[in-house]
């Protein structure tokens, strides 16, 4: 290992300029001639719009246009699209309603789109935006997950019964013949609870329009520019591919929520040739509360079949997945594809079978946030997995340990071909690490305190590196989900790397340049990562589903190989050799057996000056593409162990301890992964204690804002044991698995159980804040009542 | 309007503005200082914190025309000569940022503290005084080992943090 | 924010005058209650004057019997001052769990006093240690100053300079932050003046910061958490929202009593 190749903790090449305040985010670009969009959103859950009065508005100072849903079907834009098809059980298709960038003939959640107003100033947009009167026949709102199907009022004419789908995956024949003979059934309900991403940087729009050229651009704050492009493109019929630019420059955090393709970019982009000048708008906190697609929101129920001796027989799921108001981009996989294939866990289980119903309400669209479908498994089947073992008096490490999955290759019954792992050795090195030995003797000094401790284990899987273009284009995928990579090599031998992953956090400059400078035997130094640009990267899918590294990075491996198979060649002509004998190795090429040998720089001036060999022989130049369709999801996995205590009297959880014992397979900077996972478990943190996004029977979002969505603070968590196990995977080039999203993905069944664990019983909700807690604190049988205050 | 005369970043600066432009505004819009952020409407991520005579203020929550005759420091006059200020210096070393937004303001957030309390910070100290500034991505830890460590650097100079 | 006519006085007469001219006027001090409000169009002032600039309003003063504060002094001046650490401690504890550091340089205590929020957490010392507010027109007593949900005995026009503590015996505030907005979920505050005792109760009232007097009885016979036992605040009239219904804010202020009694005794 150098110092700055392939698992060398190399310092962020990219953090120059984050730490300096040069960051170039969204809102930092401004065009010449700009105006500024005010967005007025419906302060309605559901009503009937009846009409709307922009006379007064439109003649406010600074004014340049206010524009409805009206305007948008008179110039022909398509509406939003759900890209992932879903079948229901019967076969019928899923019920997508029209999901108009402005609203027409009907608002149906608050923030819904109403109309934009364009000013010269954000405060004329503002004033102006107050002032247009809006007609509403108000009508009942759905808002409860569990009660939405058949809630008799109708949200979308296409769905009557506000069901999108019912969807099925496994085999149900299978699973009742097991639940027939099992010596013990664990039941249980469980919400997943619904979140709101918060990626600190608000999502952000300018879309300028060059009438000469008749060429759009689109600054946006995206996780997948590419995909913007195509969509707005060839769904919403902006702009041909060829001439829209879409750029996603630096993006703070997206979490999955900049994934999507939103009213607001496509109306600023819209907006930009309508009143001929660039239109840019910033969400505000309560903005994004109310409109960034939220994630989970799950209700289900869960039973598992055992045998006498705690063998998993089969699990039976049933999930009603809330989407919201409209599907949002990928809305319809996360509960299904992304979600029942996970259901088997780590586990042995001969027998599965998951029922999903998706359904509107008049809440904001549900779509991907991190981990995406895969928390809501993890907490299905590791929930299952601690009340079984706890039912059946067993140790819950013991318990899994005897259920894990051992021989590899692992077909599940639920899709997942599991490719390689070592669960037990997580396991162990977690329990080493969370000294799980002394866990009796902590508790029991906290009890001498009044305190209840607990402790709890998640042993999560994933499914990553998405996707085989094929599998999910059978599973109803829009698109395929490979990665591009073009490797440039001047004539100086610098080198840029264009690729179609896309950076908000994850340090792709560096990693990737990682693997570049390893490759190749340059300096890090000399190689500059490109991303974010759609003139610039011809083509990509973006960053999301913990991709990057096992997709997009093997595309630039395999961009590289081609890369140093044309410098073969060119060293051979240069070096006066045969092809075979040139050898690649440290940055030097040279001809076997010999000391004959040239730089890699020196290559590629070679390649470019072209004096050694004839255009007949061979191209001039060193720029190689590739693309990457992976085969296969790769599988992280590991097993995370939390140790909390409670304030009974106050309902106060501390997180005394949080272990994570991860194996992403091979690891480019273990600095860089660390660091996701530590981000990840305080999400998970967040989602099992304090996040929680609430509406009212109104659909009025009552956690709008900071001051009611309690986000972790520093002051919540402590510092986390991270440990890692490494099996590298067989299905990429580059042995990696991803890391991105395990953190958020294992920590709330961890919580939970530490939580449960605590309190010695099962009644209590995600989020457990104080006040439930609290609650569930008074009903501990492990509480004296002379210690209940 | 309002005239408003005061000093940012070492520079003198007057402007004649809308009473109700925020300092956070009058920083990004005005002067091209973006790395000063805004990230909620409530005074609570941090993002936008700046120097305001030397102690650490939100800038989302102070008018321009409050600063009268005043001394603004934001992140991008942190540092002098050219080397990283050690607590810059600190963040990155101990990879405290992943998607760099509340950095500017936890930088700014953590120097202050230093001012504050001193440069030997206990961990539970730290995260206690990080109380009005949220990260989504870090999980903190990371921030929490910056912080811990840029103290004890600024203790030493811009000798120490230059050799980083 | 809708737009405003600014002013910055130099004395209070001034600012007194401005006030007077524009019935939509209002003050700004650190402006951290006001600016979030107005940034939201929730508020729309059709001036502000803003306090910065009128001299002696900011500063401290410990005489034998009492601490004097200037009404623009910040939290953060109110938490660090050695003086009012060593006369009552436990206003500097609380000066310490308002906001954070940055709310902390902004915001003062004549902002917090005139806004009265309810879950404020300066009116429960200021009720509990019989505080006196000083205007720029006379002294009202605490106890008839807190009148309701953001409701003062201010009149039109009417500054807040000062807020003058009487030093008690002892004195301690405990604080159960709401999760999310970090104000005073339940906040008690209990004094033991050389005249009784008084526990005060902020965040929880649905009128506001008020007195526990059961609490009080039973302390005045012996400060110690004990007499608490068995003691418990009555839900009725307590707030019930997202974050805590009246049953949990009840318990939970016969624990931070118990706790700031524990506290105070052993001071």
């Amino acid at each position: 290992m150098t110092a700055t190749g392939i698992g060398a903790p190399v310092r962020r090449k990219e953090d120059q300029r984050f730490i300096t305040g040069k960051g170039r985010y969204v809102d930092d670009f401004n065009r010449p001639g700009q105006a500024h969009a005010c967005f007025l959103r419906s302060p309605h859950a559901h009503a009937a719009i009846r009409g709307i009065d922009a006379g007064a508005a439109r003649a406010m100072p600074g004014v340049l246009a206010v524009l409805t849903g009206e305007d948008l079907a008179a110039d022909k834009v398509g509406g939003l699209i759900c890209g992932w098809m879903i079948h229901s059980k019967d076969g019928t298709p899923m019920k997508a309603g029209a999901h108009p960038a402005l609203a027409q003939g009907k608002v149906r959640y608050v923030g819904d789109h109403v109309a934009v107003v364009v000013a010269e100033t954000l405060s004329q947009a503002k004033d102006a935006a107050e002032a247009i009167a809006v007609a509403y026949d108000l009508l009942p709102a759905v808002v409860e997950t569990a009660r939405a199907a058949g809630a008799g009022t109708v949200i979308h004419d296409v769905a009557p019964d506000n069901t999108v789908f019912n969807w099925h995956l496994g085999n149900q024949a299978d699973v009742e013949a097991a639940f027939a003979r099992a010596a013990h059934v664990t039941a249980i309900d469980l919400v997943n609870n619904r979140l709101v991403p918060n990626a600190i940087e608000p999502r952000a729009a300018i879309g300028d329009y060059d009438e000469a050229e008749e060429q759009f651009t689109l600054y946006t704050t995206s996780q997948n520019p590419h995909v913007a492009r195509l969509v707005l493109s060839a769904f919403i019929g902006i702009a041909p591919e060829n001439k829209l630019r879409v750029v996603a420059p630096d993006v703070g955090g997206g979490f999955g929520s900049k994934i999507f393709i939103y009213a607001e970019e496509t109306v600023c982009v819209w907006a930009a040739r309508k009143v001929g000048r660039p239109v840019k708008w910033t969400s505000d906190r309560t903005e994004a509360f109310l409109c960034d697609a939220h994630g989970r929101d799950h209700v289900t129920h869960a039973e598992m079949a055992l045998d006498e001796s705690g063998r998993i027989l089969a699990l039976k799921v049933h999930t009603i997945a809330n989407l919201g108001a409209y599907l949002s981009t990928f809305a319809s996989s996360v509960p299904t594809y992304l979600y029942a294939p996970l259901l088997s866990g780590q586990y042995n289980i001969p027998a599965i079978y998951c029922e999903v119903d998706g359904v509107y309400t008049n809440t904001a669209p549900v779509d991907a946030y991190r981990g995406a479908g895969r928390p809501e498994a993890t907490f299905v089947i590791e929930r299952l997995a601690e009340v079984a073992a706890r039912q059946l008096g067993q140790d819950p490490a013991r318990f899994r340990r005897r259920n894990y999955v051992k021989a590899f290759p692992h077909q599940t019954p639920v899709i997942m071909m599991y490719d390689g792992g070592d669960y037990a050795a997580s396991l162990d090195k977690a329990l080493e690490i969370a000294d799980h030995k002394g866990f009796p003797r902590r508790r029991r000094e906290s009890a001498r305190n009044g305190k209840l401790r607990g402790l709890g284990f998640s042993s999560y899987i994933e499914a990553c590196g998405i996707a085989p273009s094929q599998a999910v284009g059978s599973l109803g995928a829009g698109v395929g989900l490979w990665e591009s990579a073009e490797v440039r090599v001047n004539p100086t031998g610098s080198i840029e790397v264009l690729t179609g992953s896309h950076s908000h956090g994850q340090g792709h400059e560096t990693t990737f340049a990682q693997l570049v400078s390893d490759r190749l035997g340059v300096p890090i130094e000399s190689v500059s990562i490109v991303h974010g640009d759609t003139d610039k990267v011809q083509f990509g899918m973006g960053t999301y589903g913990s991709r990057s590294g096992a997709v997009g990075m093997s595309a630039i491996a395999k961009a590289l190989d081609k890369v140093v198979a044309k410098g073969r060649k060119v060293a051979a002509y240069a070096l006066e050799a045969g092809e075979g004998d040139i050898e690649f190795k440290d940055g030097r090429f040279s001809v076997a057996g010999t000391d004959r040998s040239l730089a890699f720089g020196e290559v590629a001036l070679q390649a470019y000056i072209a004096h050694k060999f004839t255009g007949a022989e061979l191209e001039p130049g060193l720029k190689e593409g590739a693309f990457y369709d992976p085969t296969n999801f790769t599988f992280p996995a590991g097993v995370h162990i939390c140790e909390l205590e409670v304030d009974p009297d106050t309902g106060h959880v501390t997180i005394e301890r949080f272990t994570a014992v991860d194996d992403f397979g091979n690891i480019i900077n273990p600095m860089i992964v660390e660091g996701q996972v530590h981000g990840g478990i305080a999400q998970g943190v967040g989602q099992a204690l304090f996040e929680g996004a609430v509406y009212d029977s109104d659909g009025q979002l009552v956690t709008a804002s900071f001051m009611d969505y309690r986000m972790p603070r520093a002051e919540d968590l402590p510092s986390f044991e991270v440990g890692m196990t490494v099996t590298p995977c067989p299905s990429n080039p580059l042995g990696i698995k991803g890391c991105g999203e395990a953190g958020a993905i294992a920590a709330p069944a961890a919580v939970m159980n530490a939580l449960t664990d605590a309190l010695g019983h099962e009644n209590i909700a995600m989020p457990a804040t104080p006040l439930a807690v609290w609650r569930a604190a008074q009903a501990s049988p492990h509480l004296q009542p002379a210690a209940a205050e | 309007m309002s005239s408003v005369s005061l000093t940012v970043n070492g520079k003198a600066v007057t402007a004649d503005i809308d009473p109700r432009t925020l300092l956070v505004q009058y920083l990004r819009d005005s002067l091209r200082l973006t790395g000063t952020h805004v990230g909620c409407d409530t005074s609570q991520c941090g993002a936008c914190v700046v120097h305001l005579d030397g102690q650490a203020v939100k800038a989302c929550t102070v008018l321009t025309v409050q600063c009268e005759g005043r001394e603004v420091t934001t992140i991008e006059g942190l540092a002098s000569g050219g080397a990283l200020h050690p607590m810059q210096a600190a963040f990155r070393e101990h990879h405290g940022l992943q998607c760099g937004y509340c950095t500017p303001g936890m930088i700014m957030t953590a120097v202050d503290l230093v001012r504050r309390k001193g440069h030997a910070l206990d961990e539970h100290t730290i995260r206690h005084e990080l109380e009005g500034n949220i990260c989504r991505c870090t999980g903190y830890h990371n921030i929490v080992k910056a912080i811990g460590a840029g103290a004890a650097a600024m203790a030493g100079g811009p000798q120490q943090a230059a050799a980083e | 924010m809708y737009a405003f006519a600014y002013h910055h006085p130099t004395s209070l007469k001034e600012a007194a005058g401005l006030l007077a001219k524009d019935a939509d006027a209002k003050i700004v001090a650190g402006g951290h209650t006001l600016l979030p409000t107005m940034k939201q169009r929730l508020a729309a002032p059709g001036s502000l004057v803003d306090l910065a600039r009128v001299p002696d309003l900011a500063g401290i003063e410990r005489t034998p019997r009492a601490v004097t504060i200037g009404a623009m002094a910040t939290h953060a001046m109110v938490a660090d001052s050695a003086e009012i650490r060593e006369a009552i401690p436990a206003l500097t504890e609380l000066a310490a769990l308002i906001g954070d550091p940055a709310v902390r340089h902004r915001g003062t205590i004549g902002g917090s006093v005139a806004n009265n929020d309810p879950a404020a957490d300066y009116p429960a010392a200021c009720l509990a240690l019989g505080a006196t507010i000083g205007t720029n027109k006379r002294k009202i007593a605490a106890e008839d100053y807190f009148t309701g949900l953001f409701e003062t005995a201010l009149e039109e026009g009417e500054i807040v300079t000062s807020v003058s503590f009487p030093i008690p015996h002892k004195a301690a505030y405990e604080k159960f932050r709401n999760p999310a907005s970090r104000y005073a979920l339940v906040g008690v505050f209990v004094a033991k003046r050389p005249s009784d005792i008084r526990v005060t109760v902020t965040g929880a009232g649905s009128n506001g910061v008020f007195r526990w007097t059961e609490a009080e009885e039973a302390l005045a016979k012996r400060f110690s958490p004990k007499s608490l036992d068995g003691l418990s605040a009555s839900p009725a009239n307590l707030n019930s929202d997202l974050h805590a219904d009246a049953a949990y804010r009840a318990h939970l202020i016969g624990v931070m009593a118990r706790r700031a009694v524990q506290k105070a005794a052993d001071r």
